[in-house]
């Protein structure tokens, strides 16, 4: 049976590019970049390419600013510690309901280590309300967290503003752009961000690498202590190959970024449009204009989401859902209650992720499937 | 992804019994949309008072699907009374085992069943009504269907009633009210069944089962007796007859296989232990992760 992917916020299909760009170094070119010899030493130069044309997707002013990390959850994790150590008079922290566990948990864990935390609302479209993050700035604040497109929904955050607003108080803003980076253009030049957390795994490089921006003069202490290697930034030997293979997934999302990003929106409207109009009480959760191009999160009413999802298995589509039964908890998703979404909706969601390698046959495929996978469970369902 | 087995599978796609019963002399409903799952069991019964047909509709995820496919399936044919000693337990069983979390999708099995058979009884409306003092808010369990629960499944954790119930897995104020049922619970099985002459729910009265997991089914002592023979004759003794040993099998009591070491084996330190950590590993592989082995000296 073939396989329709489109869960690509979970995770994406490294590109062949990507592959073959690594290959070199798994198998010829396997030196440690901080040897003498120039067999290791040679290597070197590989990280600090790929340490640049991550720059380059960033806008980011210098290839300096770019730290190689394992994941996106380690840059997310140094970055607030970062933050929070350089100033350890402010116990303050700002960050949103709906952020990813990675910072969301920290910052709980956080405040059981003695820090307060301000956790912004959303509305029911998932936005934020700009007038509550400026009333929840305090003296004390130490770092402002949040991320820059929502995982879940795709909703888009204003960032540029959010950055604005913490530049004028001179409190350093954290952005997890796990997921908007390589589907929306960046420009770091222009948007005083201090921190910025990637992983390659999202943007078609391995699992395994991520990416950290630490802007030229933000605090800055490493979360992993050993040897020199990031400059002293961040201790272990380098990723060489993933490390090669992230520079290059960032370089060909960057080439191809407006293309994709048009192509990649429509096949998302046809099937959001095509679900809404085939399938009756199916419901979009987050605001439609201010998204990702690639995600749509749609609630289907009075069935579950895991059920949904292993019927949608049976023909071999792969997505996701915010239900309860998926998360491995009993409650339905953090963020679609934080945007006040009806558990009864909650229950039935289901976030379709595209990506590059989708295509208009696949798209046709799934709203073929759909209504008799809905209409199936709804006939099971003692809610009609 | 949830390691369902094969039969919650087949439940899940091809459910049985799916519908509603038109005048039905017994309905029962469970659950809420809110929670993430909800039961609707309807029966009618036969002129000897047995259970002729059952149907179900459900709303929840694949092994709440698959739960109340196996419900209907079961109960067809009995009695009343037979019907009432269904448990959770053996509808998990019925599945071949259903993960540690999903549990409590059969514990709302069971619990439609009860609600259906009260109303036909003409004790309860259809929808089930919590009695007794509600213990979790967020999913309405009570302090009933805690205890309940904890006595036909031998739970002694926190997470386990939250796995089997749903108690405790929101908020999480209701822990500590929890863990007091627990520790009572726990301390009245140790004083013997006699205990504190408070009524308990469970008609079977407290045997203490061992867990259902998923892939590992239950097995009747002969068949582990079986499992156990064939895995000794065909894996076992062949290798140690290879050295000049051999092994019998003396006896098995619940868990523990006892066996006697041969030849030149049963001279040999090393050959017990590698015996005891090859045995186990195959026995733990194919019949149960607590399976021991207890070496018999003749």
């Amino acid at each position: 049976m073939k396989t329709i992917y489109v869960d690509n916020n979970a995770t994406t299909r490294v590109a062949p590019e990507v592959i073959d760009a690594m290959l070199p170094f798994l198998k010829d070119m396997w030196g440690n970049p901080s040897s003498m010899h120039t067999f290791g030493g040679q290597v070197a130069k590989h990280i600090d390419r790929a340490r640049e044309q991550v720059a380059k997707i960033l806008n980011a002013e210098r290839a300096s600013e770019i730290i190689f990390t394992s994941c996106g959850t380690e840059g997310d994790n140094t970055a607030i510690r970062s933050a929070l150590l350089a100033d350890p008079a402010k116990r303050h922290i700002i960050t949103t309901k709906v952020e990813h566990p990675a910072v969301l948990n920290l910052v709980k864990e956080l405040e059981k280590e003695g820090y307060g935390a301000t956790y912004l609302s959303v509305d029911g479209g998932g936005r934020l309300d700009m007038g509550e993050l400026e009333r929840s700035f305090r003296g004390d604040t130490a770092v402002v967290s949040i991320m820059w497109a929502n995982n879940e929904t795709g909703v888009i955050f204003p960032i540029e503003d959010i950055a604005a607003e913490c530049e004028k108080r001179n409190v350093p803003l954290h952005v997890d752009a796990v997921q908007a980076v390589g589907k929306i253009p960046m420009d770091l030049k222009k948007t005083p961000i201090s921190y910025l957390a990637l992983s390659g795994h999202k943007l078609h490089a391995p699992k395994g690498v991520g990416a950290l921006y630490v802007r030229r003069g933000s605090k800055y202490r490493p979360l992993i202590i050993g040897g020199h290697q990031e400059h002293g930034r961040r201790g272990g030997t380098e990723n060489v190959a993933s490390i090669v293979g992230l520079g290059a997934a960032c370089e060909l999302a960057f080439k191809d970024m407006n293309e994709e990003r048009s192509r990649i929106a429509a096949m998302r409207d046809k099937l959001e449009n095509g679900i809404l109009t085939s399938i009756p009480r199916s419901f979009i959760n987050g605001n439609a204009e201010f998204r990702l191009p690639n995600t749509t999160s749609i609630s289907f009413e009075a069935i579950e989401g895991e059920a949904i999802l292993l019927l949608m298995n049976e023909f071999g589509i792969c997505a996701s859902s915010g239900s309860a039964c998926t998360s491995g908890s009993l409650l339905p998703s953090h963020v679609l209650v934080a945007m006040g979404i009806p558990f009864t909706r909650a229950h039935g969601s289901i976030r379709f992720s595209l990506s590059r390698y989708n295509n208009e046959e696949e798209i046709a495929y799934i709203l073929e499937k759909m209504p008799g996978i809905v209409s199936r469970l709804r006939m099971l369902s003692p809610v009609s | 992804m949830w390691n369902y087995t094969e039969k919650v599978i087949d439940h899940f796609l091809h459910p049985r019994n799916v519908g509603e019963i038109e005048n039905a002399d017994g309905e029962g409903e469970v659950g809420s949309l809110a929670c993430g799952d909800m039961l609707r069991l309807t029966f009618k019964l036969d002129n000897e008072g047995r259970i002729a047909d059952a149907k179900f509709k459900t709303f929840g995820c694949a092994s709440a699907i698959a739960s109340s496919s196996a419900l209907t399936e079961m109960i067809k044919g009995m009695t009343l009374e037979e019907a009432e000693k269904v448990t959770n337990r053996d509808i998990a069983k019925y599945l071949g085992g259903l993960p540690e979390e999903k549990m409590h999708c059969s514990v709302m099995g069971r619990e439609a069943l009860e609600a259906a058979i009260k109303n036909y009884r003409g004790e309860a409306a259809p929808k089930r009504e919590l009695e007794g003092k509600v213990v979790c808010k967020c999913f309405g369990v009570t302090e009933n269907d805690i205890r309940r629960v904890v006595g036909d499944n031998a739970l002694t954790t926190i997470e386990q009633v939250t796995d089997y119930t749903k108690a405790g897995g929101g908020c999480g104020l209701c822990h500590e009210e929890i863990q007091r049922i627990l520790d009572e619970e726990t301390a009245e099985k140790a004083a013997g069944s006699a205990g504190t002459g408070r009524p308990h729910p469970s008609p079977r009265g407290r045997e203490v089962p061992t867990p259902l997991i998923s892939g590992t089914p239950e097995l009747t002592n002969l068949q582990i007796v079986h499992k156990v023979e064939e895995l000794i004759n065909t894996r076992i003794r062949p290798a140690l007859q290879h050295d000049g040993g051999d092994l019998e099998l003396v006896d098995i009591d619940h868990d523990t296989v006892y066996v006697s070491l041969k030849g030149a084996c049963a001279t040999c330190p090393s050959s017990t232990i590698t015996m005891k950590q090859f045995i186990e590993k195959e026995l733990r592989k194919e019949i149960s992760p607590k399976m021991r082995i207890e070496e018999v000296k003749r």
